[in-house]
């Protein structure tokens, strides 16, 4: 039975039956597999400068697509028209990835009970722009108060309601609403002829009353500005291989691109990654254990179901430093003969769905974070980076320190200007000597890139010792 | 319960006429100036790997933009929902948003007397690009991935072959009387090979060839060779020792460079002070040898069109010219606050004020061939690829990973990755001591071959 709920049903007048004879139509020149993907998504989008609101905008776009997989084959369309002809001129076109007469019906579909991650306090995005207005002037505020040199402060706020149904011949039937807000904001600092950046922010699946309520506005604010600051004067990094020391939290973005990716089970599959053939083998330190945990509440990478209408769960992908897991979706799971890990994730009901991460990051090990800086002779401590790369195949990763201080003998020194790290993935883990206590989740930023196709994601990490890899400053 | 089929529609079509309706409901509604883009397109994408088809898209897509002014205030809107409760809503949410905006002095659509599009062909749109069936995009395809394969035995893998298309029209209408319209066609074939060497490490590269039309397309065959050349030479690559060598930027690499200067020379990054190029207009700011160019009239380019995004004709700007700092990229926003006129440059964002975009832009190209810049080089880094993002606009700050090849007495010789290569983007521009004679427009942006001194490579 299917609750006649939906917002599909609702505003687009699609039936359960119109969903049997689409799901019909795509499955009749021979697919083994049809699935429906409903999406309605509302946004805002605010951005400040020079103390004014620059710009504000709100979308709205809805659309359906439709996916016919044969064996190993993938047919897709989709239609921002949700009238049944259009449709089922969707459904005819992704079946032309199949040629021949129909060979699976579609089964009875049946709701399936979902978690409950997060709330939607509002229905849609109408609700209180003005007080999503306050929250950018506010932040700008703060961010000019800090300190007068900070000449010039950009704030931007966005966020989204995306309400998703999908329907499939194998008889999945699921939706979610999901919520999704972040609040950011640059600080140009200047001093003499010196000029310097900062950027900070968070947010994550929930409303506006959250940045509200904890002062996150004025927090952010400092922190970019502060991160500025200290860029001002900064020291050049140097160059070439060392110890580094990396903060808890967002520089577990080490972890997304160093293994995350080349876990991912498409890469796997048709033996692209680094990481092909690798499963049970130690890729890590035994002080390492890695998730990726879609069922955290709240955060930025979670989500009640994927994109398939699959629920999201904790994966253990490296356990004391022996791979156990890839990442999968439901096409990878049946030709791999492995379990959907429920990461089959889409940008948007454009767009297939591919293995996608969640919220990755490594679990707390015994070290004190003091005592992990107090054991480097001569390194790097790196707290806040921006973003990162990784070519799959080849293993080679790379993140950009943003925030960053020379270790001399156990003790933090000088601030170090921008550079990159770079590591190999499948070894960068063994290097790892020291775990920190102080397990911390990022702030709710994370955007991850794949196949021109973007998912939020978030990271995490404890303070964690690198007995080597290469710093690329200049010094 | 209504459905969707039931509502009326009573609005015909046509691009234009939407346009035009959506304004005068704004105007109606109390905009006292307003301005709305309808875009529509269609895009195919087809992957085959090994042989078989993996992947085949097929899809149409629309969006409505819509930018309403009332006095100073200035308010957008986007939707897909081309119904008539749907065009209302686009139109009542833009006026609902607008009357909780601050006045800005500096916003408002162009005078007048800036509007226009560049009359002519300018050879956008071609008919064989959407007239190609299935079977012939996978065929472009497969012939990519099957030259891609072929010719030594190390050429085990394949991450696919792939052909996209693209055709799409965009029409943009003002309140102030503007209307233009720009159909555009686009297809690209690509193939990505994997090699794998003897003790198994593996190394993918890929190679691609863009046009406007099928018949200015690369063969599928040339494609996939060089696709296989570039992944081949990349296998046994190691990191060397950190040192400082004169370092030779392959295009696929001068053109991300490029694209930083681009950003840098960003009117809306100049005016908001975060740019290291900010207040150098009329100075010298890059080696005598450097001329940078942006030039959204040249017939067939990928970054050309009539007019831009606000409906200013596009134009040639020179930018840097001779190393003197000679323009920035303007729209009309930035433009009014930096007391110079629009070059032309506004961006068609989907949402917000229109962004600026460069059209066409590219570095001069010099005299020397690739081969020759490399053969002066003793000890040096042809840098093939980047890895990561690591370029400052602040401060200039450039660090980046890199693999390629390593100069050996003016040969290329082996294989170089797990490196960074690092620098800043004021110096680098300034020590820019050779430029090839190998300026090819394979995207918007465009870069020959450079020779830059001075660079730091880190590696083990």
């Amino acid at each position: 039975m299917i609750a006649n709920e939906s917002l599909f049903f609702q505003k687009f007048g699609v039936t359960a039956r119109d969903l049997q004879r689409y799901l019909g139509e795509a499955l009749s020149t021979g697919g083994d597999y049809a699935e429906l993907y409903f999406e309605y998504l509302t946004s805002t989008s605010i951005s400040l400068g020079e103390s004014i609101v620059k710009s504000a905008s709100r979308g709205r776009d809805l659309g359906c697509g439709v996916r016919v997989l044969a064996g190993e084959h993938t047919g897709y369309a989709y239609t921002d028209d949700l009238a049944p002809e259009k449709i089922l001129c969707a459904a005819r076109t992704a079946a032309l990835i199949a040629r021949g007469p129909a060979q699976h019906s579609v089964q009875n579909l049946k709701e399936r009970a979902t978690q409950h991650l997060y709330e939607v306090s509002s229905p849609s995005a109408d609700a209180d722009m003005a007080a999503k207005l306050e929250l950018v002037t506010c932040a700008d505020r703060a961010a000019r108060a800090y300190d007068p040199r900070i000449i010039e402060v950009q704030c931007t706020y966005v966020d989204e309601l995306r309400q998703i149904l999908v329907a499939a011949s194998d008889g999945t039937y699921a939706m979610d609403v999901q919520p999704l807000a972040r609040l950011l904001l640059g600080c140009i600092a200047r001093s003499g002829v010196n000029s310097a950046r900062g950027q900070f922010g968070g947010g994550g699946r929930m409303g506006i009353d959250y940045f509200r309520a904890q002062g996150l506005p004025a927090h952010y604010a400092q922190e970019a500005a502060r991160q500025a600051l200290i860029q001002l004067d900064a020291r050049e990094a140097p160059a070439g291989e060392m110890e580094v020391v990396l903060g808890p939290g967002w520089p577990g973005i080490l972890l997304h691109e160093a293994v995350g990716h080349g876990l991912e089970a498409d890469y796997n599959r048709k033996g692209a990654s680094a990481f092909a053939g690798l499963m049970g083998k130690r890729v890590a330190s035994e002080k390492c254990t890695v998730v990726d945990n879609g069922t955290l509440p709240w955060r930025r990478g979670s989500i009640n179901m994927d994109d398939e209408g699959s629920p999201s769960q904790n994966t253990v992908l490296i356990e004391n430093g022996i791979l156990t897991s890839y990442l999968s979706d439901k096409l990878s799971a049946r030709l791999m003969k492995i379990t959907d890990t429920g990461n089959g994730r889409r940008e948007s009901y454009e767009h297939i769905p591919l293995p996608r991460m969640t919220n990755t990051y490594m679990l707390a090990g015994d070290d004190c974070p003091e005592d992990i800086i107090r054991s480097v002779k001569h390194g790097i401590y790196a707290v806040n980076f921006g973003g990162g790369q990784v070519d799959v195949t080849n293993g080679k990763f790379v993140f950009s320190m943003s925030e960053a201080y020379m270790i001399e003998n156990g003790k933090v020194g000088a601030p170090l200007k921008n550079c990159s790290l770079i590591g190999n993935g499948p070894d960068a883990l063994t290097k790892v000597s020291m775990v920190g206590n102080d397990l911390k989740l990022d702030e709710g930023l994370g955007t991850c890139g794949k196949d021109g196709q973007s998912v939020p994601v978030g990271v995490g990490m404890p303070t964690v010792k690198l007995d080597s890899m290469i710093v690329g400053g200049t010094g | 319960m209504a459905t969707y089929t039931e509502i009326p529609r009573d609005i015909a079509l046509d691009p234009r006429d939407i346009a035009t309706h959506i304004i005068a409901r704004s105007i109606k509604a109390g905009a006292t100036e307003a301005e709305a883009i309808v875009r529509e397109g269609s895009a195919s994408s087809t992957v085959v790997r090994l042989g078989k088809v993996e992947t085949l898209e097929d899809a149409g897509s629309r969006e409505l933009s819509l930018r309403v002014f009332v006095g100073q205030r200035a308010a957008s809107t986007h939707s897909n929902d081309f119904t008539p409760e749907g065009i209302d809503q686009l139109v009542n949410d833009a006026l609902g948003l607008v009357h909780l905006m601050s006045e800005d002095p500096f916003a408002g659509l162009p005078e007048p007397s800036q509007f226009g599009a560049l009359s002519g062909d300018l050879q956008l749109y071609y008919e064989d690009v959407r007239g190609l069936p299935p079977d012939g995009r996978i065929n472009y395809a497969l012939r990519a991935e099957q030259a891609s394969l072929e010719g030594d035995p190390r050429l085990k893998n394949s991450a696919g072959g792939s052909f996209n298309t693209f055709v799409g029209r965009i029409v943009l209408a003002n309140s102030r009387g503007f209307v233009g319209e720009s159909c555009s066609s686009h297809c690209t074939v690509a193939a990505a090979p994997i090699a794998q060497s003897e003790d198994g490490s593996m190394q993918s590269d890929y190679w691609f060839s863009s046009a406007r039309s099928l018949r200015k397309l690369e063969s599928s065959e040339s494609v996939g060779k060089e696709a296989a050349r570039r992944t081949l030479r990349k296998l046994g690559a190691r990191s060397v020792a950190s040192t400082k060598v004169p370092v030779v930027f392959d295009p696929m690499v001068s053109g991300p460079i490029l694209r930083n200067i681009c950003d840098a020379v960003n009117g809306a990054s100049v005016y908001r002070r975060a740019s290291f190029l900010a207040g150098r207009l009329g100075e010298k700011v890059a080696s005598t040898n450097i001329t940078v160019i942006d030039d959204g009239t040249m017939p067939g380019g990928f970054g050309t069109s009539p007019f831009d995004g606000e409906g200013v004709p596009t134009q040639r700007t020179v930018v840097i010219e001779r190393g003197v700092l000679k323009s920035y990229l303007l729209n009309t926003y930035v433009a009014r606050k930096l007391n110079l006129s629009s070059t032309g440059n506004a961006s068609g964002g989907r949402a917000g004020n229109p962004g600026i975009g460069s059209t066409n832009f590219f570095l001069e190209a010099g005299v020397r061939t690739p081969q020759q810049i490399i053969g002066a080089i003793k000890d040096g880094f042809y840098v093939t690829e980047f890895l990561g993002f690591g370029a400052n606009l602040v401060t200039g700050n450039f660090s980046r990973g890199a693999s390629g090849l390593w100069i050996e007495n003016g040969e290329l010789g082996s294989a170089v990755e797990e490196v960074t290569i690092a620098g800043n983007l004021k110096d680098m521009i300034n020590n820019i001591s050779e430029i090839g004679n190998d300026l090819v427009f394979r995207s918007s942006t465009a870069c020959p071959t450079l020779r830059v001194d001075g660079m730091t490579i880190a590696g083990l």
